[in-house]
């Protein structure tokens, strides 16, 4: 079966406030989204690579990293990797911003 | 059907003898384990006593295994119980109260004794060494009573008594016998340069004096001099040396030399009885350090456990002086004869010197002053015997710049033998640290330490911990800078602190681009303590950066690990209604709150509240935020008090309350817990909170610091006040004070330890004026604050963005 690919208007620019995670949930995928200092967007699936698990939108946002709220672990926003001694990694999806809207592309 | 297994006798519980059965059990050792101390404590770490002294440790702090250890561990421990003979014919180990223990091995670690000067007068009251519990608890008596010390012997032990000493208020001369200082460690220049040094932190010195009498009735009150002169002392201690505590062995046959001969094994002339420690002579060599010590048990406990060991060869001993301020180190050889080359360096501006010498450019021994920072490597390089290069010159002696040192500095690392000690103190193996990094993934000291134990007492080891943990971790290594607060920058809580008020800075942000962080915007450790200083030094015009608080602080709310929350309505002195108890259960079940629990601070948690259900839960509860996420006040627990207890005598209800009111939602550098009693009874706890208050017919008497957490410390008592006033004038003092100099996350319990209890109580109550000044800053600060349920339902941007979840 071929996967189709479909664009998701999140919100606008003025419901994500920067270094802060927000929660969208998009058909079957929640996600966290984030928006850098310098204005950079960033979506990943709200949950944990812990094996623990939990969700990821609360935590610490620095550069392009973020400080999971729960375990501390550090997770480079850009490419959804867990950042050393830590091990894993976290689905990332595309944002795009057109005007106002901010849009995930699933 | 029980297994029958051989019973392994150990006589001496120090740490030579306790290392080695800790590395018996980690090797799986089947034995039935006996252990006989002649002092009432159970095992201790004795190399940390000069902390005690100077005060900076408790001896609980250095205690190494707790009875617990022992039990856990099924070992049969005899305290103050001294063992007299063992009988080898019988095979049984006989101790000085008839009891008698059969065995199947012995390990005798009867450790040393201070070496007491023979001369008259040396049995006088008021002569103590310096070895064990005993004589610290005499050192800190005799400085509550006594005013002028001497301590003969300027050696290690003999400098860090005379420090400990001078802290604790005494007049101290340091009596030598020599010219130099630590002569056995330390050439005539750095020994000069510690002289120097130590002048200048109080103690006195009367050098080249051989102490021939000490005067007195039934007390000292003097030291008499082979050249005639005297010293006047209401107090001596005697550190010229230690005496391997032989005794048992002699009367039990062994061969004894000047201390119990063993061979490469451990074993002494007895079968089945071996030796370690400092009371065994090794090839010649007693040893009165800490790392042979482990070195020996390592070998003795691989051998009793039938595992493959290389002989004990001798240790390579280095030297460091635990004095604050005073940086000391000498490895190998250090004094030169015709036959070295010498590679020295002395800056007299810095005042630091460093020596290293070389045998047919090998490197045999090197001295270090005012900066050790190069002592592991050079510990390390002397111990291989390594060959000087190019690339150790430029790296011990500094020249090349700093770029590449790591990488070299990981070369000696690589090279140390998985078995070699790193931690002297805790027995703990490079190749522990390497495993701690490779199977639990730690990568930091902090880590590692919690792990094996490594740097969990004198710290001296640290540099090499960091050495390997660079080593293993390569390039994701994160120097832990110099007491930065964090992997970000190389500054102190202090200097950032100071730096903000020197230049004004206004943000995070400002405070990491000016001070030059390494991450521009910092990390989860920094960020959120950047923040709380802002705030600290500007309560009314810090802007709180909710990007820069964690999670429960920017919710006002816990988080669980399912990432649902739970909410706690403040109920002031742990009173409540019925009406708002009404309120509470018409919420929960609305909103399905899966576990409503009474918290340890007599509060109500509604655990399990869905994120975006939280801020109407706020709404329909509609009580004040109970701060159970915050690094601020988070309860006052009280007792019945005198409205219905008989025998309350203070409104401990009341007051907890009414402080309850006065300081909540003020933030704090870590959580703050309060108690108050109506009497001495103590119901609420009083001694496990930052401030607890316990009430008596009279006033109210206030102790601080204690912390019934992760680290369990009795609070201090602190004063005694006849008022309410007088009450709220000291606590708010306390407070604001711990708020200006505390580190963030910095609980009271460690802020009292850092600051000095003393040194609390002076700024706060020896001086009237600071006091109220510190309330009135602590007042301004409080006008400043609101409740952040109700701000988070008045700003429906933020309260969206946080909490509502989009569903597209």
């Amino acid at each position: 079966m071929e996967s189709t690919k479909l664009k998701y208007t999140l919100g606008t620019l003025q419901h994500f406030l920067p270094q802060i995670g927000r929660v969208v949930t998009c058909g079957p995928v929640e996600l966290a989204i984030f928006r850098t200092s310098d204005d950079q967007f960033y979506a990943v699936e709200n949950r944990s690579p812990h094996p623990k698990g939990g969700p990821l939108a609360e935590g610490i946002v620095s550069g392009y990293y973020l400080y999971d709220p729960l375990y501390d672990w550090k997770i480079d926003l850009r490419t959804g990797e867990v950042q050393a001694p830590d091990k894993g990694i976290v689905a990332t999806f595309p944002v795009t911003v057109d005007g106002d809207n901010v849009n995930v592309i699933l | 059907m029980r297994v029958e297994r051989e019973k392994l006798v150990l006589i001496g519980n120090g740490m030579a003898g306790v290392g080695t059965i800790e590395q018996i059990l980690k090797l799986g050792g089947a034995y039935d384990i006996t252990i006989f101390g002649s002092e009432p404590h159970p095992n201790y770490n004795r190399i940390m006593l000069s902390y005690v002294l100077e005060g900076s440790k408790s001896i609980e702090d250095i205690i190494l295994n707790d009875r617990q250890w022992y039990e856990d561990n099924h070992i049969t421990l005899h305290t103050g119980t001294t063992v007299v003979r063992i009988d080898e014919e019988s095979r049984q180990v006989i101790a000085d109260n008839g009891l008698s223990v059969s065995y199947d091995k012995v390990i005798i670690a009867t450790g040393s004794n201070s070496f007491i000067l023979p001369v008259p007068g040396s049995t006088k009251e008021g002569v103590v060494g310096f070895r064990d519990i005993a004589d610290c608890d005499a050192m800190l008596a005799a400085a509550q009573q006594y005013r002028t010390a001497a301590v003969i012997g300027g050696g290690l032990l003999g400098l860090e008594a005379a420090k400990g000493l001078v802290n604790l208020g005494m007049d101290v001369t340091v009596v030598h016998l020599l010219e130099d200082l630590m002569e056995r460690q330390l050439d005539h220049t750095a020994s000069s340069m510690l002289q120097a040094e130590l002048k200048r932190q109080g103690v006195k010195f009367a050098m080249g004096k051989q102490t021939v009498e000490l005067t007195g009735e039934e007390r000292v009150n003097g030291l008499r001099f082979s050249d005639g002169t005297e010293l006047q002392a209401d107090f001596v201690v005697m550190a010229v040396g230690i005496k391997p505590n032989t005794q048992l062995a002699k009367d039990s046959g062994i061969t004894v030399n000047r201390g119990i001969v063993v061979n490469d094994y451990l074993q002494t002339s007895m079968e089945n009885v071996y030796s370690v420690g400092e009371c065994t002579e090794h090839r010649g060599t007693c040893y009165g350090l800490v790392a042979p010590l482990f070195e020996q048990g390592m070998v003795l406990a691989k051998h009793l456990c039938g595992a493959a060991t290389q002989p004990y060869e001798g240790s390579v001993v280095a030297t460091k002086l635990k004095i604050s301020g005073v940086d000391v180190f000498s490895a190998g050889e250090f004094t030169e004869t015709a036959e070295h080359t010498v590679i020295s360096a002395k800056d007299e501006w810095k005042r630091t010197y460093k020596k290293i010498l070389l045998k047919d450019n090998m490197i045999v021994g090197a001295v270090l002053f005012g900066d050790v920072t190069e002592s592991a490597s050079l510990q390390k390089l002397v111990k291989q015997g390594a060959e000087m290069t190019d690339e150790i010159y430029s790296e011990v002696m500094g020249t090349g710049c700093c770029g590449g040192g790591g990488a070299k500095q990981g070369m000696s690392v690589e090279a140390m033998a998985d078995e070699e000690i790193v931690c002297g103190c805790n027995g703990v193996t490079k190749k522990a640290i390497v495993d701690a990094v490779t199977e639990n993934g730690f990568t930091t000291v902090d880590e590692i330490k919690a792990c094996t134990g490594a740097t969990r007492s004198c710290g001296g080891c640290k540099p090499v911990v960091e050495q390997i943990l660079q080593f293993v971790l390569g390039d994701s290594f994160q120097e832990s800078a110099k007491a930065g607060i964090c992997s970000c920058t190389t500054l102190s809580r202090d200097e950032i602190v100071a730096e903000i008020t020197a230049k004004g800075l206004k943000t995070t942000k400002e405070v990491m681009n000016v001070l030059d962080w390494k991450q521009p915007e910092g990390c989860s450790k920094c960020r959120p303590a950047v923040n709380y200083y802002l705030g600290m030094i500007y309560p009314d015009t810090h802007e709180d950066e909710k990007e820069s608080r964690f999670v429960n602080e920017r919710m006002s709310a816990n988080i669980q690990k399912d990432g649902t929350f739970t909410v706690v309505p403040r109920m002031y002195g742990g009173v409540t209604t019925p009406e708002d108890l009404k309120r509470i259960a018409d919420v929960s079940i609305k909103y399905d709150v899966k576990v409503v629990k009474v918290t340890g601070g007599q509060r109500l948690d509604l655990i399990g509240v869905k994120k975006e259900d939280v801020p109407k839960v706020w709404e329909e509860l509609d009580m004040p935020s109970g701060y159970a996420y915050a690094k601020s006040l988070r309860t006052v627990k009280t007792c019945v008090g005198n409205q219905f207890c008989r025998f309350g005598t203070q409104d401990s209800m009341g007051v907890g309350a009414m402080l309850e009111r006065k300081y909540e939602r003020l933030d704090f550098p870590a959580k703050f817990k309060m108690a108050v009693n109506g009497c001495p009874r103590n119901c609420a706890e009083s001694c496990t909170k930052d401030i607890g208050i316990v009430g008596n017919d009279g006033g109210w008497e206030v102790f601080i610091g204690g912390n019934g957490g992760i680290k369990p410390r009795i609070a201090d008592a602190f004063c005694k006040v006849k008022t309410d006033e007088e009450l709220v004038e000291v606590c708010s003092a306390v407070m604001q004070y711990y708020r200006e100099t505390g580190n963030y996350l910095e609980r009271t319990s460690e802020w009292v330890e850092r600051m000095g209890l003393e040194n609390i109580q002076r700024v706060i109550m020896d001086n009237a004026e600071n006091r109220k000044e510190l309330a009135a800053r602590i007042d301004f600060a409080l006008a400043q604050v609101s409740d952040p349920w109700k701000k988070m339902l008045d700003d429906d941007n933020t309260r969206s963005a946080l909490f509502e979840k989009a569903n597209l």
